[in-house]
């Protein structure tokens, strides 16, 4: 298309100070700085002659089969190679931010529930539990472990959206299919327990919307029955074998200095041998009282992210079989009348409840003022939750910290002097949802 | 019975006042508690000298940074007495692996001079994180090397998290049958 000739992009300011952690990034360079304007203009121009050090800057996405939903990435070329790229996000920006500021605190988990869309009740679990936190109530054992049921089988799902497709991505197609197969098996149980497949909102401010359905253990037992013999296939078909290996083994490397001081989180930074998990470094829920393992990797490569990913999905069905002996029983939700609705059939026989009923859902409960950031383990990485309460029955300000969001920034360092068949893989192996992206 | 009593009202009433006088401070900028979470009050000058000093004691993370636009936040501010409050506030939280432990940082930025101090350089974590900041409320961060929007369109006119960034209404034309 056209060469460009930028001087090396990186601050204008010389590096004077090395304390910072900037100076652990040895492939800053790698990540290209130019806006659409400069790229316009480059395309206009004419290309020099007699140049050999000519670079091309291609675009790849938004709309691309590889890039995960509208990922646009603009890659400068050497031939084939990848010298330097910029992730352009915002093509799914909706403001959801400023959404969730006129929304009530009820409403709030339907709106943020569609960010990160493979994974909505982290969503909701991660503001659920920053309303929780502003108002102070405690809610009920069964709630808590209802919502460590629904997260670690959210878990499950969201990995294995990744097997299929990091399986699509790579050419693995039989593994894009089998993927979304035992996905849906998945799917099937939320839709039987919160009646949607995806965007529930199912865990809520005091609780969740519902108890779970007659027979659900009989479903997570028949879940915990089916998988374990597909994720050996899985390790049949893909982890021993020596393409995907090929493929994944020693690309997209980084290293942990690199992605702590890029603050990526989850099994990116897992895959680097950092043993940081949140349900075990800084337990929310009962993740103190279940037992697991924290899966990591060794060389910080993409085969270590899918290795991880796929592990994860074991531990996870640890926890649940220890979720299904320590469920306890009781009120699946916060008896408190200012937060919770009354069951339908109280509002026949008490004119208080129905009262209550009314106010919470058309003014919403007042959250005392304050501020509080929640974090939660997600699929992806720290998903933190900033709310900043004025004494209203809205969030004044609420902040979504999507981990996919921050993640993306390891991309051009795990891109730099690859190939594009690898910056496919890498894109695979960080796996980011546009819509936690964008919000 | 009585006498347990009166002990209980004399300690309600002393406890406020032994507390009262000493402020708790870390790096020379007021703490606050918010909901037993740690927060530090940051002059904006000492943005960029507080978080290095983070660095230095083991704060390894830059987690989040984002900002609250208080132009219309009628509650009063759970600041300290010192602290003057300003429209903007920017916040970043911090996270120590070796201690397993949050901190919160809060600055104070004035509407007329809305600008900091980047955290690029000690935290490059910060990179998208403050684009973003600056893209939906219009702080700029010193420093940085590509304050460019990065969610909304590079065209864009406006900072659509501020409070009195107008939200309108599209048009949409119904056509009769």
């Amino acid at each position: 298309m056209t060469i460009t000739d930028e001087p090396a992009a990186d601050t204008g300011v010389p590096e004077t100070r090395s304390d910072g952690q900037l100076h652990r990034l040895p492939r800053r360079d790698a990540v290209l700085r130019m806006s659409e304007v400069r790229a316009a203009e480059l395309a206009d121009s004419e290309p020099l002659d007699g140049e050999n050090d000519q670079t091309m800057l291609m675009n790849m996405g938004p709309s691309h089969p590889s890039t995960h939903g509208v990922l646009r990435l603009m890659l400068e070329l050497d031939g084939e190679t990848v010298i330097r790229s910029k992730p352009v996000v915002g093509y799914l920006h909706t403001g959801m931010e400023k959404t969730g500021e006129t929304l009530t605190y009820l409403q709030g988990p339907t709106n943020v529930t569609r960010m990160d869309y493979a994974s909505p009740l982290f969503n909701e679990l991660v503001f659920s539990l920053a309303t929780e936190a502003l108002i102070g109530i405690e809610i009920p054992p069964r709630a808590t472990w209802i919502r460590m049921l629904m997260s670690e089988m959210n878990r499950i799902s969201s990995h294995l959206l990744f097997m299929a497709t990091n399986g699509m991505d790579l050419g693995a197609v039989s593994m894009m299919i089998y993927g979304w197969r035992e996905r849906e098996q998945v799917l099937r149980f939320f839709q039987k327990v919160t009646g949607l497949r995806m965007n529930h909102n199912y865990i809520r401010p005091g609780g969740v919307a519902a108890d779970l359905p007659d027979g659900w253990r009989d479903d997570v037992l028949h879940l915990m029955d089916m998988l374990p013999p597909r994720l050996e296939e899985y390790d049949t078909l893909m982890t021993g074998q020596p393409i995907w290996r090929d493929r994944l083994q020693g690309v997209g490397i980084i290293s942990a200095d690199e992605a702590i001081a890029l603050s990526a989180t989850g099994p990116i930074l897992r895959s680097t041998g950092v043993t940081w998990d949140l349900r075990r470094d800084m337990p929310y829920l009962a993740y103190e009282e279940v037992d697991f393992d924290v899966v990591v990797g060794s060389y910080g490569d993409s085969f270590d992210r899918y290795a991880i990913r796929l592990n994860e999905i074991r531990e996870s069905m640890r926890i649940v079989h220890q979720i299904l002996e320590k469920m306890p029983e009781g009120d699946y939700r916060a008896q408190d009348a200012k937060v919770t609705p009354p069951p339908r059939a109280r509002i026949d026989e008490s004119m208080e409840a129905l009262i209550h009923h009314f106010k919470i859902f058309t003014e919403g409960f007042k959250v005392p003022e304050g501020e509080v950031y929640v974090a939660v383990e997600s699929p992806r990485g720290e998903l933190g939750c900033y709310i900043v309460s004025d004494g209203g029955p809205k969030p004044y300000r609420m902040h979504i910290r999507g981990p996919s969001f921050v993640n993306l920034q390891t991309m051009p360092h795990m891109m730099a002097d690859s190939l594009i068949a690898d910056a496919v893989a890498v894109i695979s192996s960080v796996d980011p949802i546009l819509g936690e992206v964008d919000r | 019975m009585s006498d347990e009593a009166t002990d209980d009202t004399t300690e309600a009433e002393e406890l406020p006042e032994a507390a009262g006088p000493e402020i708790e401070t870390a790096y020379d900028c007021p703490v606050t508690w918010s909901r037993g979470q740690k927060v530090i009050h940051v002059e904006r000058d000492r943005w960029l000298e507080v978080a290095e000093a983070l660095l230095a004691d083991g704060w390894n993370m830059c987690v989040d940074v984002t900002a609250v636009d208080y132009l219309q936040y009628e509650a009063p501010r759970d600041l300290p007495a010192d602290v003057a409050p300003e429209r903007f506030e920017v916040v970043a939280s911090f996270i120590s692996h070796a201690s397993r432990e949050r901190i919160r940082a809060r600055a104070q930025v004035p509407a007329d001079d809305a600008t900091i101090a980047s955290l690029y350089r000690t935290y490059p974590g910060t990179d998208y994180l403050e684009r973003e900041v600056f893209d939906l409320m219009g702080i700029v961060f010193d420093g940085h090397p590509d304050l460019s929007r990065i969610l909304m369109p590079e065209t864009w006119d406006g900072h659509p998290l501020r409070k009195d960034y107008a939200v309108g209404a599209i048009p949409v034309q119904f056509k009769a049958s």
